[in-house]
């Protein structure tokens, strides 16, 4: 067969899907973007962490004076000196290792309870639409309990009976940011699942179970997609937040919140062992907000894509 | 509006029940026998069979809830184990200043916060809106507590000299106190709820100096907050900032708003005559949530700049496995969430009349 006529180039566009699609967007989007860069090194320094972090983190460094200052030899440091970019903690370790570890820790914090909250809320949220009558109004008006609390306040009682530790901590910060999630899912399960085309499907004969997993719970992604970023940001917070007061983390676990609650008292001594385990949890958490607002933007077909 | 705020009133009811029921329920969570638990090492037998029928441990789960709602509704939160004396003491020390805390905290972030948004939706897209939005992204990512402990670092050790050092503990300087009221009144013997009035008001900074006329104090006490709160604050300002810009940019682009501007209204007017009232509503609602983030944060902040309030004493409650002060506190300051909360839901009404009718 001969060719049809060329169509010119100038009108063809390359059909993306829609996964590259969302990411070109969210890479036009400068806060998007920030996020991304941030995320990634995280990502990577997490990754590579041994090969960054000259010591182990939980290593003693017998011949160091404790809480000592950073020692840089680009900012003249004489080279006989050990080199330690962030000084020594008060148990005469390498800060700059541990902080450096701390980001595998935290970035597991987040991902784990956000994870678990999104599993469970996206179940009760589920049920509670679809079974509605005395199965929702009770599975709700639990959720609404749960959000009566100030959710921090809530994660702290929840420690207290559970006993203090950091897979309890994680548990706890999970369990209240279930309802966030539940009431997304509900709402959107609600608004679709009288659609015509779920009822085309069931017409069809899909089962309840396929109907849910298969045509009404995708159109929940997105907004747990983004709900779920900004989440992980609060959950890093709180995680850092219960290790501070001593609740969460258990030393010598080189957690970000942990070192700051063990330094707190050093604050005018030793600055240096509170400024750098807080610019770290900062970024972090920057880091997911930026890429939450980015996602929010970008993955939302109704907003004009680019910055507003 | 009255039926309003009867229907609102109405449907916090199960709300209410619920978080006393929640709060009732985690203490009876703990594993293990409650009175190992609390006791400790000094739980013998003999003791133990004491301490459950103190506590009325023995009975149906039932009859302890109804007891529970019975004392609640009497204002008796129990006894405090490791202190031997009424939660409701330890309350009326430790809640005026988390109060405090908290207020100035919403005061500083919605003042800020607003004017913050105000500024960088009016200069949209200049250097200055860029500038406001970096600081509230970079506010909102910030650790209460290590916020706290720079600017301690900064106000209490780096401005030393200047005009600006502030104090980085401590409620007030020490020698510097609050007068009891009741000593002030010559009031003797008080019990119950009429002590725990008196005790409340002695401890809230204000109240007290406005009865007594000391306001040496309350300049002192004064200097004491603005760290905390605004180490407090600042993830609300930012949030109130962010919400304040979208939610103003929305409404001035609207045609009322260029109504307004074309009857040759003074920018300034319609700005905050007209287009503020509309973008409140958003950010309003903000405020209200954000309450819960002040809560929490005044727990953590109290623990960074050592002061006695709700926050220090749930932290050391819990370790100390008081779970009787856990369990008041908790509930306490849950109540006074979802009583802002109200306060948000009915501010709503005042603003926008379409939601009275509904």
């Amino acid at each position: 067969m001969q060719n049809v006529t060329e169509f010119p180039k100038e009108f063809t566009s390359k059909r993306r899907s829609p996964f590259r699609e969302a990411m070109r967007h969210l890479w036009r989007h400068s806060s998007g973007k920030a996020g991304i860069i941030i995320l990634g090194l995280l990502v990577l320094i997490a990754i590579f962490a041994p090969v960054i972090a000259p010591y182990d983190p939980t290593q003693l460094l017998k011949d160091q004076k404790r809480r000592d200052t950073p020692c840089v030899h680009l900012l003249g440091c004489p080279k006989e000196e050990q080199q330690h970019l962030f000084g020594i903690d008060g148990n005469s370790r390498d800060l700059f290792s541990r902080v450096i570890y701390g980001s595998r820790l935290s970035l597991q914090i987040g991902l784990a309870t956000m994870v678990f909250a999104i599993l469970i809320g996206t179940l009760i949220g589920a049920i509670a639409a679809y079974a509605g009558g005395a199965v929702d109004n009770i599975l709700m008006r639990l959720m609404d309990v749960l959000m009566a609390f100030p959710s921090l306040l809530l994660a702290i009682a929840i420690v207290s009976v559970l006993g203090t530790g950091l897979i309890n901590a994680l548990l706890a910060i999970g369990i209240v940011s279930i309802p966030r999630f539940a009431r997304l899912v509900r709402s959107t399960v609600l608004s679709v699942k009288e659609l015509d085309y779920v009822q085309a499907a069931r017409a069809l004969g899909a089962s309840p179970m396929r109907l849910l997993f298969q045509r009404i719970l995708p159109n929940a992604i997105t907004p747990l997609i983004v709900q779920g970023t900004l989440g992980i940001a609060t959950a890093i917070l709180d995680a850092a937040a219960l290790s501070f007061l001593g609740l969460g983390a258990e030393p010598p676990r080189p957690e970000w919140g942990l070192m700051l609650g063990e330094e707190k008292n050093s604050i005018f001594s030793a600055p240096h062992l509170v400024i750098f385990p807080g610019i770290a949890i900062m970024l972090t958490v920057l880091g997911f907000n930026l890429l939450g607002d980015g996602l929010r933007d970008a993955l939302d077909p109704r907003l004009t894509h680019g910055r507003q | 509006m009255t039926q309003f705020i009867g229907r609102r009133i109405l449907l916090l009811l199960p709300v209410l029940l619920g978080v006393i029921l929640v709060t009732f329920i985690i203490v009876r969570l703990i594993p293990g026998d409650p009175c190992v638990t609390m006791l400790g090492e000094r739980a013998t037998p003999a003791k133990c069979a004491l301490f459950l029928e103190r506590y009325g441990l023995n009975d149906n789960i039932f009859v302890q809830f109804g007891r529970y709602l019975g004392n609640l509704a009497k204002l008796d939160l129990g006894d405090s184990i490791r202190f031997t004396r009424p939660v409701m003491d330890l309350l009326s020390e430790r809640l005026p200043l988390t109060m405090e805390l908290t207020m100035s905290a919403m005061l500083f972030s919605t003042t800020v916060g607003v004017l913050l948004g105000v500024i960088s939706a009016l200069k949209r897209n200049t250097i200055l809106d860029t500038i406001t939005m970096i600081i509230a992204n970079i506010g909102v990512s910030m650790p209460v507590f290590w916020l706290g402990l720079l600017l301690a670092y900064v106000f209490a050790l780096e401005l030393k000299g200047t005009p600006f050092v502030l104090p980085p503990s401590a409620r007030f300087t020490a020698g510097v106190a609050l007068q009891n009221l009741d000593e002030v009144w010559g009031l003797t013997n008080l019990t119950g709820f009429k002590k725990f009035i008196i005790d409340l008001m002695s401890n809230t900074v204000l109240v007290n100096v406005i009865i007594t006329g000391d306001w040496k104090v309350f300049w002192d006490s004064l200097k004491h907050l603005i760290l905390p709160a605004v180490a407090v604050g600042t993830i609300p300002m930012s949030i109130i900032a962010r919400m304040t810009r979208s939610s103003l940019l929305e409404v001035v682009g609207l045609d009322y708003i260029r109504t307004a501007r074309a009857k040759g209204m003074q920018e300034s007017r319609v700005i905050r005559k007209h287009a503020m009232r509309n973008a409140m509503i958003p950010i309003v609602t903000i405020i209200g949530i954000e309450t819960g983030s002040l809560l929490s944060g005044a727990v953590l902040t109290e623990t960074v700049f050592t002061l006695p309030g709700m926050g220090t004493a749930l932290v050391s409650a819990i370790l100390a496995r008081d779970y009787p002060v856990v369990q008041g506190f908790t509930l306490v300051i849950a109540l006074i969430f979802v009583f802002v909360n109200l306060i948000v839901d009915l501010s709503y009404a005042y603003l926008d009349p379409r939601i009275r009718v509904d």
